[in-house]
């Protein structure tokens, strides 16, 4: 076991105290991607870094390609996953706006390239800190986006999201929220390698450039009489997701013991009032709602995980009688509702819901902290009726 | 047509008539019986030889943006090695990977992730036609606009001669990565590109070719000249015929006496206002740098 700041000895091997971006490298490792282009961009280093020095000392066999840019990583992982290998990389913030280009080609070409991202905030000004905005602004795409929590989230959503997307042939995005959990030591539990290997199989493409018997043609022009018929198909494999997602969290909930909904509920049954968020600040919650709980308030949680494609249905259901909602975003609404408060919107539009309020709170803009005292001053807040349409917390 | 011209780049694709490029891919993919892997950036090629349903390419082909066919090419490059290494592809079979760019996406937008593919030395053989201007999108001005050239971005006028700068030395930049193998070619001069492929496709690591493509539409002159205005692009020591290999220059087609530059100008409708009055002066200039660009060549071959 490497002794390294990213990494903790522990007596179990099983155990062990990983940040976020080790416990990225440590999944990787697991799956032996065959092509990995990277592009350093600060806070997504230590995934690259971590898994760098695994292929030299031969716990992987993967090629590195050290490209010269994100659009570049990006470019060469479209080549490597068209030509049949499984590719993957990481990115964050400017580099996830530079590789924008190429994103809707990989779900275009329905290539299931798995991406890490450590979401961070996109300049001007410039900041190096956590926030969604990166990953939101590329929320359409053709991406699969799952949010984790913490390193075992991570870990977790990486071998679900790979299965989800070789399933789809749609690429994913495992995202964890830049330093807070890319940098941060947290406990969490691996799986056996063989047990990983099992559940994620061979990649077996279904169409390789490759294969020189049958020659291919890869990204031709599509003109009107058939590009809307090839979006078609693309909504379709999103869409598809959304019905494979129990049968694989099920499987995967057979060899780690851990259960994976599609989202998380915490308190939320019988909750009057709850919180609807995404990544490592639903820990933050779950803490507030714990103590508020304690004092017999009937608070509640919502934790997006699955952000594309959007579970509306579920998420409707698991809110329909709550009667004050809190949804806290983690990104700059320029002239629109803030993207998880929207999709809350629509969520509970479809199943009619009417009868609860529902308030948008803007926080933790380029890594801005957010503490147990903001989230309990949200609850709180949400007993009184307010005009205000948008709220921010911990704005100076 | 003939069978074996056609065998990788079948007819019925819609490049413009009179136009080289069919001629430029399959010289070069022509030179070898390993199985190729096509990668293409933007741009003619592109546009006419895949429209959905049809393909006029009987290889593997890829096209994934404008500015990233190396990179594109690069991570094709990745997947061959990862695919070995796992025994999913036999340790005897062969694979080229060749790609096509036209000046824009080499010259241009390309350059970088070019120049990154160069640098990490990944096996490929690249080639650029090089018709002088962003030709799919009608004739605007790229770096490789020859100095005078009227074009849809640098109309000449009252007040301009044309392209004001002058033509980006991409074979000095491409050079400059340390390849093995870089080379200077025109479509009007088949038996030497074809040299030139066979020697490129038959190394490994990173190799070039840099092909003059005139093109009917932005240098306007009539279809059937193609081939003539191309040798008068050599024959005028406008566009050179050279190789870079393994550190040294090799000259590959020189004359006593070259043809004035304006020979070959004249016959283009992209240079006719330089015969103006008034304009003298560009051709002058021209001629002088052409004769510069000759001396600095001469220079390097003799080393």
């Amino acid at each position: 076991m490497r002794d390294d700041k990213n990494r903790v000895m522990n007596l179990n091997k099983n155990n062990l105290a990983l940040t976020g971006g080790a416990a990225a490298a440590e999944a990787l490792k697991q799956i032996n991607p065959d092509v990995m282009p990277v592009y350093p961009i600060t806070p997504q280093t230590p995934i690259i870094e971590v898994f760098a020095k695994m292929v030299a000392d031969g716990e992987a066999a993967t090629v590195m390609i050290e490209v010269e840019s994100e659009h570049s990583a990006m470019s060469a992982a479209v080549g490597a996953q068209a030509a049949g290998a499984r590719a993957m990389t990481a990115s964050s913030s400017q580099g996830i706006m530079l590789m924008s280009e190429i994103l809707p080609i990989a779900s275009g070409m329905r290539l299931p390239i798995l991406m890490f991202v450590s979401a961070r905030a996109i300049s001007a000004p410039i900041n190096i800190h956590g926030d969604h905005e990166d990953v939101m602004a590329v929320r359409d795409l053709g991406w699969i986006q799952f949010f984790s929590e913490n390193s075992q989230e991570v870990y977790d959503n990486t071998f679900i999201a790979l299965k989800l997307a070789e399933k789809a042939r749609m690429p994913a995005m495992v995202i964890m929220d830049g330093f807070l959990t890319s940098h941060s030591v947290e406990n969490l539990e691996i799986l056996e390698t063989p047990l990983v290997r099992k559940f994620i199989g061979e990649y077996e493409p279904k169409n390789n450039l490759l294969d020189m018997e049958n020659p291919m043609t890869f990204g031709p022009v599509s003109l009107p009489n058939s590009f809307f018929e090839f979006k078609r198909q693309q909504i379709e494999a999103m869409n598809g997701v959304l019905t494979e997602y129990e049968n694989v969290a099920e499987e995967y909930e057979k060899i780690s013991g851990r259960n994976h909904d599609i989202f998380e509920s915490y308190q939320l049954d019988d909750a009057e009032r709850a919180i609807v968020v995404a990544g490592s600040t639903a820990g933050t919650v779950k803490v507030a709602v714990d103590e508020l709980r304690e004092q017999g308030e009937k608070v509640g949680l919502l934790k997006i995980k699955l952000f594309r494609p959007f579970p509306y249905q579920q998420i409707a259901e698991a809110l329909k009688n709550v009667k004050n909602i809190a949804v806290l975003d983690r990104t700059v609404p320029l002239g629109s509702n803030a993207p998880i408060f929207s999709e809350i919107i629509n969520s509970l539009f479809e199943l009619k819901i009417s009868n609860c309020q529902l308030h948008s709170y803007i926080y933790g803009l380029g890594g801005r902290e957010i503490f147990k005292e903001d989230i309990k001053k949200v609850f709180d807040d949400l007993k009184s009726e307010s005009k205000e349409k948008v709220k921010y917390i911990g704005l100076k | 047509m003939n069978k074996q011209l056609t065998k990788k780049l079948a007819p019925g694709h819609a490049t413009c008539a009179g136009c080289g490029i069919p001629a430029i891919v399959r010289t070069v993919l022509g030179a070898t019986d390993d199985p190729v892997v096509v990668v293409n950036a933007t741009g003619c090629l592109e546009v006419t030889s895949t429209l959905y349903p049809y393909s006029a390419w009987k290889v593997p082909w890829i096209h994934n943006a404008f500015e990233n066919a190396a990179a594109t090419a690069a991570g094709v490059d990745g997947a061959v090695k990862a695919l070995r290494k796992k025994s999913k592809i036999p340790a005897d079979k062969k694979i080229k990977i060749v790609v096509f760019g036209g000046d824009g996406g080499t010259y241009d937008i390309g350059l970088q992730s070019f120049s990154g593919a160069l640098e990490r030395g990944h096996d490929f053989l690249y080639v650029c036609y090089d018709n002088g201007a962003y030709m799919n999108t009608g004739g605007q001005r790229s770096g490789a606009t020859p100095y005078g050239a009227d074009t849809e971005t640098t109309p000449a006028g009252k007040n301009s001669f044309g392209k004001k700068e002058k033509r980006k030395d991409l074979m000095s930049i491409v050079i400059a990565h340390h390849l093995k193998y870089a080379a200077q070619a025109n479509v009007a001069y088949l038996t030497d590109l074809k040299m030139k492929a066979k020697k490129a496709l038959e190394m490994e690591g990173p190799r070039f070719l840099l092909v003059l493509q005139p093109c009917t539409n932005l240098w306007k002159y009539p279809t059937s000249e193609y081939v003539r205005i191309g040798k008068l692009a050599t024959e005028t020591n406008f566009w050179p015929l050279y190789e870079f290999e393994n550190g040294k220059y090799k000259i590959n087609w020189a004359t006593e006496n070259p043809k004035p530059l304006e020979e070959f100008l004249k016959t283009q409708g992209r240079f006719k206002h330089l015969f103006k009055p008034g304009n003298e002066k560009v051709i002058e200039e021209m001629q002088k740098a052409v004769d510069e660009e000759w001396r600095r060549l001469v220079n390097l071959a003799e080393i």
